[in-house]
């Protein structure tokens, strides 16, 4: 492998990885802001009990985004110096917007959160949640933004071979991320969606294990209470069962919500990379059918292997342009405009090392765009099914004692993970051979774009690229390990583990400062130095 | 002379130093957990400090960064690739002391505890060193070429400037980190810390002196050497005042050093961002560095209003948690069985 290959496996490797902890971060931090506002609002102490285990996992789950997004925003310069220098008066902006009014006020209000239980009046500390949670909205916005213009670069000016920017507007407004924003934060919020089910069903299911809750001749569950097991009463039924069906809920409403906003997004695809769209579907001939299942060697990058088995007419054409006649472009057809429009071969320029004056392969690797656009969906929509058959499951108030299905629930918390890694997986491999993609339709700049071969830092050595990749994957993977064992004891732990006042011995308990027991008008602000410590 | 570039150079001064302000006293505390700290109790106390506030702390890192790739495109890209291997050095001791904060108390046992101990020290030693590395190099020149690009291997950047301001902004963070636990804590730890401060307020502000100085001989003009002796001044009235028990005046009095320390060293290199070592010619300034006037002109007015409000409620955290920790308020550690294995339980304490 050469330093480009390495680099790239870097990127691919610390981004989707990166990626599975923004999304639970995003999805979860909104659930856990409305139970809080429901605490809130009802004084209802099962809403606490939710907003304090919810959000312990969230915390747990909120460090690892923050600690692996600084190798986000370093290694643009420290690997990829060239694309840097070539993008920033426009990649630049975004970045460092989402810094200055984004981070900052989701890792301050935060803090206020996790340790001003006390300090703060119930309204204002709520507040400081809902702050840090809008934080992370804004952060997703200004990112996409920044990759949305890699995808489809709008406001520039070609001065001096460099993009510069002279429309700020048509930047922050590009299409291509008021598509794309919407329909990761659908994505963001499938995660917790799943997250809340599948956890939510394990503890259903431990309760009428352990003989807590049993279920009577009308089907309907009687909750009881356990004197041996902390936090095994009856209000800890309700908090199960109201996760879950929260859960199921924004699961379903976010898979709606992701197919919307991606059948949109389809179509802006279709018109801005009409390569990446035809690869998704490995499609070599224009047509309107869909691909259910295409055979042969997608990997081998000849379209002459490839048969479509099952296909749908004109479900293509209606992806791409709204009908089911209009012949949408494949491969082959496609490859001979790329190839007029942006060359057969790499300039001859020290900028692409040893691949200068190589032949350009458009294609993207098909193998992982096909099976990547089909994996988001199917994902997706299985975890959306799954939420509706388990509300069925649930409508009498607790699940069915068989350990497979509540394995299955757990499992199928990995589902809208594998979505959302797909769907970002397929959309920037389908952006190769292009780092900054050239968009033929009239709303792209013409001859703005950069090769990936030409991105890379040419002061930078494959040493010390694979010594940085293998340093960072051998760090994130013991990392989560460790996270994945901290939330498997917490949640093993039940809401106990979040609220050690649920079992403390009542003599040590300020009489106005029991969250359990109390409404959230409860505590004076400022009775205790540490409400929360490390 | 370019207005727009230059008042983003300031900017870009401006947040290093609130950077290495604010971030100087955790990563200082955290160093400290091991050279400071006596037991369990103690190491709570410090991480307490500053619990609300890292987090917030550590994204005036991310925005002096994000704001040099969208001010200064060419001066990102050839620092931080120049600086590969030291910057993977920093993402790894960021993240590790980021996880660690969170981590260390959710399971209870001493071993836990003590590795993310390490973790916390370790890193903050470690991420202190780098940046200080780094920041020390833009200032006295990195081996670039035409391109910006690093000539001569992955250690070409090593030199003694290096060494220097990895250890000006571990020794700062150090010092700045007693002042602010004189001034945050209580008890035995307030009074220890003071003592520490004024025993070792000269010897740790040594490197950073002598990074201010060097860079002074170097390019020094006549009013950014009255910039440094002023900041000595600063230092010493901060002694003065930590002799005399007025905690909040010493800490303000470091603050003070650090301002006019770094904006002493910031004018001295004005208006070259990023000198080479290897021609005069290739030397990156803000001219040949920046973005476009437009560019520049729209962050200007988003930072005019942004930049007050971070400062005005970060400034509130501080007041909402402003009472002194000390070992009284600490709780007991949370321990818990899991509500699926329990048979009974007992409560710790």
């Amino acid at each position: 492998m050469d330093a480009l290959e390495i680099a790239r496996w870097q990127f691919g490797i610390t981004t989707v990885y990166h990626f599975m902890m923004v999304p639970l971060t995003i999805g979860l931090g909104l659930v856990v802001a409305v139970m809080q506002t429901a605490w809130h609002r009802t004084g209802n102490p099962e809403y606490l009990r939710m907003t304090k285990f919810w959000g312990k996992l969230f915390l747990i789950n909120f460090i690892m985004g923050v600690a692996t997004g600084i190798v986000q925003e370093f290694q643009f310069g420290m690997a990829w110096s060239e694309y840097s220098r070539f993008v920033g008066d426009v990649f630049g902006a975004p970045l460092a917007l989402e810094a200055l009014l984004a981070f900052f006020v989701e890792s301050t209000f935060l803090g206020l959160w996790i340790f001003g239980w006390k300090q703060l009046k119930p309204g204002i500390h709520l507040a400081c949640l809902w702050i840090a949670v809008i934080g992370s909205i804004f952060s997703a916005y200004f990112i996409i933004v920044a990759n949305s213009w890699m995808q489809h670069p709008v406001g520039v000016e070609m001065i001096d071979g460099r993009p510069v920017m002279t429309d700020a507007w048509a930047v922050f407004t590009n299409n291509t991320a008021l598509v794309a924003v919407p329909h990761t934060l659908f994505g963001a919020l499938a995660v917790a969606g799943g997250f809340l089910l599948g956890i939510a069903w394990y503890h259903l299911w431990r309760r009428r294990r352990d003989g807590v809750d049993t279920v009577g001749a009308d089907g309907k569950v009687i909750p009881g209470e356990s004197a041996d097991i902390p936090g095994r009463d009856r209000d800890d039924h309700k908090v199960w069962l109201r996760s879950l069906r929260i859960g199921a809920v924004v699961a379903m409403i976010s898979f709606a919500g992701t197919a919307l906003t991606g059948d949109l997004q389809g179509k802006l695809m279709f018109e801005q990379q009409p390569m990446k769209m035809a690869a998704a579907e490995a499609a070599c001939h224009d047509g309107t059918g869909f691909s259910v299942l295409s055979i042969g060697n997608l990997g081998s990058q000849n379209c002459d292997d490839i048969v479509a088995l099952i296909e749908v007419p004109g479900i293509l054409s209606y992806l791409a342009k709204g009908d089911f006649t209009t012949e949408v472009q494949g491969v082959n057809s496609l490859l001979p405009q790329y190839k007029e429009a942006y060359g057969t071969h790499l300039p001859d320029n020290p900028i692409y090392g040893e691949r200068a004056g190589q032949e350009i392969d458009y294609l993207p690797v098909m193998e992982v765009t096909y099976w990547g656009f089909r994996m988001m969906i199917g994902f997706g929509g299985l975890a959306a099914l799954a939420a509706l058959v388990a509300l069925w499951i649930t409508r009498k108030g607790t699940v069915p004692e068989s350990r497979w299905l509540m394995r299955l629930a757990v499992f199928g918390i990995l589902a809208p993970f594998g979505a959302n890694a797909a769907g970002w997986i397929f959309t920037e491999m389908g952006r190769q051979p292009f780092v900054v993609a050239p968009n033929p339709d009239p709303s792209g700049i013409d001859q703005v774009f950069m090769f990936t071969a030409a991105a890379v830092s040419p002061g930078v050595s494959a040493g010390e690229l694979l010594a940085s990749l293998v340093t960072l994957t051998a760090v994130y993977a013991v990392l989560l390990v460790v996270e994945v064992k901290l939330l498997v004891k917490y949640i093993r732990g039940g809401v106990v583990s979040a609220m050690p006042e649920l079992v403390h011995a009542p003599a040590d308990e300020n009489e106005d400062a029991t969250p359990g027991t109390g409404g959230p008008g409860g505590g004076k602000p400022g009775d205790d130095v540490l409400a929360f410590a490390y | 002379m370019e207005l727009l570039p230059t008042v983003w150079f300031i900017a870009i001064a401006v947040l290093w130093t609130g950077y290495l302000f604010l971030e100087g006293f955790d990563l200082g505390v955290g160093m400290l957990m091991k050279l400071f700290a006596r037991n369990n109790t103690e190491r709570r106390v410090l991480l307490n400090t500053i619990g609300p506030v890292w987090d917030g702390n550590e994204v005036w890192l991310l925005t002096a960064g994000g704001a040099t790739f969208a001010a200064f495109p060419l001066w990102y890209a050839s620092l931080f690739s120049a600086l590969y291997l030291p910057l993977l050095v920093v993402l790894v001791a960021l993240i590790f002391r980021a996880v660690a904060f969170e981590y260390r108390g959710k399971v209870d046992t001493d071993q836990w505890r003590a590795r993310w101990d390490w973790a916390i020290a370790l890193g903050s030693f470690f991420a202190a060193f780098g940046v200080g590395a780094a920041l020390a190099l833009t200032t006295t020149g990195l081996p670039l070429n035409a391109n910006g690009d690093r000539e001569g291997g992955p250690l070409a950047w090593f030199s003694g400037y290096a060494v220097l301001g990895g250890l000006a902004v571990v020794g700062f963070s150090l010092i700045h980190a007693l002042a602010f636990l004189a001034l945050k804590t209580d008890g035995d730890v307030r009074h220890r810390a003071r003592t520490w401060f004024v025993r070792l307020l000269p010897v740790l502000l040594l490197p950073i002196a002598a990074w201010a100085l060097s860079i002074q001989f170097l390019d020094g003009k006549p009013w950014t050497w009255a910039l440094v002796l002023l900041a000595v001044a600063a230092a010493a009235a901060a002694w003065v005042w930590a002799r005399k028990g007025a905690e909040g005046k010493a800490f303000s009095g470091l603050g003070a050093f650090l301002a006019l320390g770094s904006a002493s060293i910031f004018a001295a290199v004005f208006p070259v961002v990023l000198p080479s070592t290897l021609n005069e010619a290739f030397d990156l300034t803000i001219s040949n560095a920046s973005s476009s006037d437009y560019t520049l002109g729209l962050m200007s007015i988003v930072a005019a209003f942004g930049l007050p409000l971070v400062i005005a409620y970060q400034a509130w955290t501080y007041w909402v948690f402003r009472r002194r920790v000390s070992a009284a308020h600490i709780p007991e550690a949370h321990s818990f069985l899991p509500a699926i294995a329990a048979r009974a339980f007992t409560t710790k304490g």
